[in-house]
């Protein structure tokens, strides 16, 4: 019988949850690097067992911990992210010119056919990618060379490049998104790349069509169609059927547009999946509702998903990277909280509950699918 | 012997027990005892400095003879009393640490 088993990074240390495909009973391990922040974890689709995590610290910096047992058991890996170059400058919050720094990896993405091949998104946003499972780590650095990278600006949670998807149909295809600069593509496995925000459109920058500036929280896309994205924006839920080259707004009749997490249904591409937050500045659900809404047509037609999820007085946020799907027959769906719940639907949506509920505030969600 | 004492977070990371002994050939300064501790302990590597500039990260403290080091010149010479492994090398977490999102 199938398996699944959960990777949630939360600010105080990681959790590993464990269940068989029935998704009903569940083992909570953990908290493994008890005390540090884990901002991201990730299982190789090649080698499960292979589990890569982000480990950092505002006092001790950033830590790469790399499982080869499923996360029973840690290595430490290679921690060494130095910009390729002169690293140069990026606009800081005055407009004034500011140095790259590095502070911390935000989202690791294993490749899906080598499990020592992983990329690192970093902030101050650039991309590295180790070939040699995390033992040393390289700049991309033709992204952050882009004509425009001068003049990105970090969003309120840093100059993050949070975002990294691999077409598994092409090799060399590699989509990111940073805050809050926008969306970037490279079609030359990271040689060069271009800004792929033509259709974003946001009120908070002075050309609010700019080629880059949008704020995007996350980007999702479902590996049987890599030419369709879905990108849950600062505000908007975006759609793009041509790889990026143009985006629509599908935020349709949701209650708010404003956002972090986006995701797709494993089975059925055009069912896709956000929890709307209030605001910008208010980050917590409208009306004290945790509800999840779903889109069984891809975005413009949204539905309430509310059995099982606190309906009164909750005022959690989801982050950008704490939703993940299982690939199950009935598709699991799970989210973490900024107040320590992490819950999972095995039914597609239709009803929750939580995992486990008191955890330290999470960070990213990962599911991966076992045989 | 020099004796350094790491945070407890830095001592899981390393895996040590206790404090590091450190033999070091030459002068004793802040620089040369952390050479010798990160060879020693390569796990440590980027955590009390940074790879790059080498420079004390911004909520690390070091600490003997009941001073506050941290804000010494790297090849200052230390107290003697570290140098014979009389007074331990603190590395501290400064209290004003950490970061929040």
């Amino acid at each position: 019988m199938s398996s699944v088993r959960v990777l949630v990074g939360t600010r105080k240390g990681a959790f590993i949850l464990t269940s068989d495909g029935n998704r009903d009973q569940w083992e909570v391990d953990g908290p493994h690097f008890g005390g540090w922040e884990l901002y991201h974890l990730k299982g190789s689709p090649a080698d499960p067992d292979r589990i890569y995590a982000s480990q950092s610290s505002g006092w001790f910096g950033q830590q790469i911990q790399r499982s080869n047992d499923g996360g029973k058991s840690w290595e430490q890996a290679d921690n060494k992210f130095l910009y390729d170059g002169v690293p140069g400058t990026h606009q800081w919050y005055d407009g004034k010119p500011h140095p790259w720094e590095f502070k911390r990896v935000w989202h690791l993405e294993p490749s899906p056919t080598d499990p020592d091949v992983v990329f690192a998104g970093v902030e101050d946003a650039a991309l590295f990618r180790s070939g040699d499972g995390g033992k040393s780590w390289q700049e991309l650095s033709g992204l952050r060379g882009h004509d425009t990278g001068s003049r990105w600006q970090p969003g309120a949670g840093g100059m993050c490049l949070h975002t990294v998807i691999l077409d598994p149909a092409n090799v060399n295809r590699i989509y990111i998104a940073i805050s809050a600069a926008g969306a970037f593509r490279t079609d030359d496995g990271g040689v060069t790349w271009r800004p792929i925000n033509q259709g974003l459109r946001s009120e908070y920058i002075p050309d609010p069509n700019a080629e880059v500036g949008h704020c995007v929280h996350h980007v999702a896309m479902h590996p049987a169609r890599p030419g369709v994205l879905f990108m849950q924006k600062h505000w908007d839920v975006m759609r793009s059927d041509d790889a990026g080259d143009s985006w629509r707004e599908v935020s349709g009749n949701l209650p708010t547009d404003f956002g972090f997490v986006i995701d797709v249904n494993a089975n059925e591409p055009e069912t896709i999946y956000v929890v709307p937050i209030k605001s910008d500045s208010e980050h917590y659900p409208p009306e004290g509702k945790l509800r999840v809404y779903r889109s069984r047509s891809g975005g413009n037609e949204w539905e309430a998903l509310t059995s099982g999820l606190p309906q009164k007085d909750c005022y959690v946020n989801v982050l950008r990277d704490a939703m993940a799907v299982d690939e199950l027959d009935s598709c699991g769906i799970y989210f973490g909280t900024t107040g320590g719940q992490v819950y999972a639907s095995s039914d597609n949506g239709d009803n929750w509950a939580p995992i486990v509920q008191n955890l330290p505030a999470v960070l990213s969600v990962e599911v991966q699918t076992l045989p | 012997m020099i004796q350094v004492i790491l945070p407890a977070h830095l001592r899981t990371l390393g895996r040590v027990d206790g404090a590091v002994e450190l033999k070091i050939d030459g002068p004793v300064t802040q620089r040369t005892v952390l050479d010798a501790l990160e060879a020693k302990v390569p796990a440590l590597r980027g955590t009390i400095r940074d790879h790059g500039t080498l420079q004390r990260r911004p909520f690390i403290r070091f600490f003997a003879c009941e001073e506050d080091l941290s804000h010494e010149s790297p090849d200052a010479p230390l107290p003697e009393a570290v140098a014979t492994g009389a007074e331990p090398f603190l590395v501290v977490g400064a209290i004003a640490g950490g970061l929040d999102r």
